[in-house]
């Protein structure tokens, strides 16, 4: 599996959509960081547009990078190699290269800026994280519809669709039914529900470790209760790291089935 | 060498392989023709473990293959499309086909001179025309000293020299007692390199023998008539 991955690894390292992936954070670091000049502004600056813009990308790389790679990979496939490694080689392969873009592009200009010497360090390590974590859940998540559609259109049809939902439509439906059944205690509903999109999950987590749930009244209460403790930020990264594991794994049993 | 037994295949509704049954013996260039969506590529790629038959076995060398993948290790393929990534250099795809397969001896540099490759080694393989792409496809293929060679229409796209190296190379391996698979839709190239024929329709071995037999069977003079002669008393 090592060998793909550093093979896909290199290729896509190379190409120009990883530099303008990189130099699109690399630039929006600087802008916000130096034309800001309020730290934990442009943290939440950059959450916004990581919760966004990550799971976009990883969605879209993903489906791109299997389809384009469809011939390589049949002829891999007639090397001696396990079936299940040249998928998962190249789904890490793909995830690894875009999560170093998101750390490099926005991890150089913190520390020009003294990220180090600032109070506001696991503020942002803690956004790179999840901000890795949510390109490793998406990636997996769009090979996973890419094997299972042989269309390219469908599948980029599902994987945009698919991204829509997590990021747009759930927060619209969540909210929704908060008003519909704002007669009952919701504090379980909502933490279940946020903790069943990892965008949502990662936004809760981001928020709360700048202490700004204030801002998010009665709920925001819950959260922090919730969220704040060890055991909260333990179960949310150990949710986060399922949402990646459960898709790696469906990954592995498909590539083991289909036929090209 | 390769044995196939009761090899079923169905993608969707349509029956592409239904009930194989195939011996292939060690030594030889053996043809498999049809018209086109008889199940050729089908039946070369459930060898090659690319697609996983819904019933059937199939035996390279005594041992079922299913699931298994180090066997690929005896085999040199030929995909019938050769695209690449095309952010690598040539050089650097040969390289890394031979540390896929680590431990086995490759003989690249003499294939790379006869087919005239060294001026394209540091090109990006995006920036190559489909024959020299081809080209790079039979170095990869032939640069491993494998028992069985499995080619899927090694002609396309070929200019006249490189084919006429082609045949050379594929008969050069047949001396060394190889077995050699073909598909192709150029009879000319078939009946001159062809030991044996294996003819496939509607998913079903229809015949298997020399071309001698063939037109023996079929009545016609010549090889290309024989074949038309199979496509239009079948119905197909």
């Amino acid at each position: 599996m090592f060998k793909i991955l550093k093979y896909s690894f290199f290729d896509l390292v190379r190409s120009r959509w990883s530099y303008v992936y990189f130099l699109f954070y690399l630039l929006l670091g600087i802008v916000l960081l130096f034309l800001n000049n309020d730290l934990s502004k442009a943290v939440i600056t950059l959450m916004n547009v990581i919760i966004i813009l990550v799971p976009l990308i990883g969605t879209i790389f993903g489906v791109m990078y299997y389809y384009n790679s469809r011939e390589f990979t049949e002829l891999l496939l007639a090397q001696p190699v396990k079936r299940s490694s040249i998928f998962l080689g190249q789904y890490f392969g793909v995830a690894f290269s875009l999560a170093m873009s998101l750390v490099i592009g926005l991890g150089l200009p913190f520390v020009f800026y003294g990220i180090f010497n600032s109070s506001a360090i696991w503020d942002f390590s803690l956004l790179l994280i999840t901000g890795a974590l949510l390109t490793f859940i998406f990636t997996a998540l769009a090979f996973v519809i890419a094997l299972a559609n042989e269309n390219k259109i469908k599948g980029f049809g599902y994987a945009i669709l698919l991204w829509l939902f997590m990021a747009v439509i759930y927060d619209g439906l969540f909210l929704m039914s908060l008003i519909y059944f704002e007669d009952y205690p919701l504090d379980k509903f909502s933490l279940a529900a946020t903790m069943l999109n990892p965008v949502d999950l990662s936004r809760v987590l981001i928020l709360l470790k700048l202490d700004i749930s204030a801002l998010l009244g009665y709920t925001g209460a819950v959260f922090q209760k919730f969220f704040g403790t060890n055991l909260g930020l333990i179960l949310s990264t150990g949710m986060l790291v399922l949402w990646v594991l459960i898709p790696t794994g469906i990954i592995y049993r498909m590539a083991k089935r289909k036929d090209f | 060498m390769v044995q196939i037994e009761y090899l079923h295949k169905k993608f969707g509704t349509n029956h592409v392989l239904s009930g194989i049954d195939l011996e292939i013996e060690q030594g030889g260039i053996f043809a498999v023709l049809g018209p086109n969506g008889s199940g050729k590529t089908t039946l070369i790629k459930s060898i090659l473990g690319m697609v996983i038959p819904d019933s059937g076995n199939i035996k390279i060398s005594g041992e079922i293959v299913r699931n298994q993948w180090k066997y690929r290790n005896e085999i040199n393929y030929l995909p019938q499309i050769a695209n690449f990534p095309g952010n690598l250099k040539v050089k650097e795809l040969i390289n890394m086909i031979k540390d896929l397969r680590a431990g086995k001896k490759a003989e690249d540099q003499h294939l790379i001179e006869l087919f005239r490759l060294a001026p394209f080694m540091n090109k990006k393989l995006s920036n190559l025309s489909g024959g020299t792409k081809q080209k790079v496809n039979l170095v990869l293929t032939f640069m491993f000293d494998s028992p069985l060679i499995i080619l899927d229409e090694p002609t396309s796209g070929l200019d006249p020299i490189s084919y006429l190296r082609l045949k050379e190379l594929i008969k050069a391996e047949k001396v060394k007692e190889k077995t050699i698979l073909i598909t192709s839709h150029i009879m000319g190239f078939v009946e001159e390199i062809a030991d044996e024929i294996v003819f496939l329709l509607e998913g079903k071995i229809y015949f298997k023998g020399s071309i001698r037999e063939l037109k023996a069977k079929t009545e016609q003079p010549d090889f290309e008539h024989a074949i038309a002669s199979i496509l239009t008393t079948s119905d197909v």
